[in-house]
């Protein structure tokens, strides 16, 4: 385990931004896929 | 069977984002940014991956003439360019930390980009032929045209001198990474593979569903003359 604390995990050692802004628009990219195939269900 | 699919994909996902964000240590080199490559490389695998399976099935399509296997391209096509897009951007977001830039204008990030035009050319090339059966060859001869794209993606860092780092993971070397880093990248690639399988299958249904029922009206107003 890496991690102290949670803010030690969103950290990400400095580069939290970098990391989640990754991580959560390729969440969102996925969301929006599957939401368009719902929609045209 | 996309369910099968799906659940496969979820159950590998957070397997491989255990490993990636729990088990992986921290590089010695990049800190934590490097945890960006658990969907970085997998995202751009499967955006060259897909790219291939969806020039089979146009080409398919386009000899032997089948309307199933160019739908099959059509359905890919959105899926491609989704993971062509989530590779630019995770690689923007780990581009700025290491090499200070967002975009550089290198070999390797050039050619990914074009690939996303070449999705977003394709599907905007079905889009505007109204005909599906002529939007299926027109489209094919485009997804065909743009496969040479591929291997000068794959290849790029090592042809150029590339500001991209060079392949951590080949067929013919051992990789240079630590192990717990490599299972949650291979876990995760297998995870995106699942996930473009399920999210396929469900669209070239409704593609399916869709021509047909305009086949259908078709010959329905043609009975009434």
């Amino acid at each position: 385990m890496q991690w102290e604390s949670i803010s030690d995990f969103f950290a990400m050692g400095g580069y939290g931004l970098y990391v989640w802004g990754s991580y959560i628009v390729a969440a969102l990219c996925i969301v929006i896929e599957l939401l368009d195939l719902w929609k045209k269900r | 069977m996309a369910v099968f699919f799906f659940l496969l994909a979820s159950i590998l996902t957070v397997w491989g984002l255990y490993v990636g964000f729990f088990v992986a240590p921290t590089d010695f080199q990049q800190g934590e940014s490097y945890r960006i490559i658990f969907i970085h490389v997998p995202a751009a695998w499967m955006s060259m991956l897909i790219y291939l399976i969806m020039s089979f099935w146009a080409a398919i399509g386009l000899i032997m003439n089948t309307r199933l296997s160019s739908m099959m391209a059509h359905a890919l096509a959105p899926t491609g360019a989704l993971m062509t897009f989530i590779a630019l951007w995770t690689g923007a977001f780990w581009g700025r930390p290491t090499w200070g830039a967002w975009w550089v204008w290198d070999a390797r990030l050039t050619s990914e980009l074009i690939l996303l035009f070449l999705y977003i050319g394709y599907m905007a090339l079905r889009a505007s032929i109204e005909d599906p059966r002529r939007a299926d060859r027109a489209s094919a001869i485009l997804a065909l045209v743009g496969i040479v794209n591929v291997p000068i993606i794959y290849f790029s860092v090592q042809w150029w001198n590339t500001l991209h780092q060079g392949a951590s993971v080949s067929l013919t070397k051992s990789p240079s990474m630590a192990t717990s880093m490599l299972t949650g990248m291979l876990v995760m690639a297998l995870a995106f593979w699942m996930y473009s399988i399920a999210v396929s299958l469900i669209r070239v249904r409704r593609i399916i569903r869709d021509r047909e029922a305009n086949a259908a009206w078709l010959s329905d107003s043609s009975g009434v003359q």
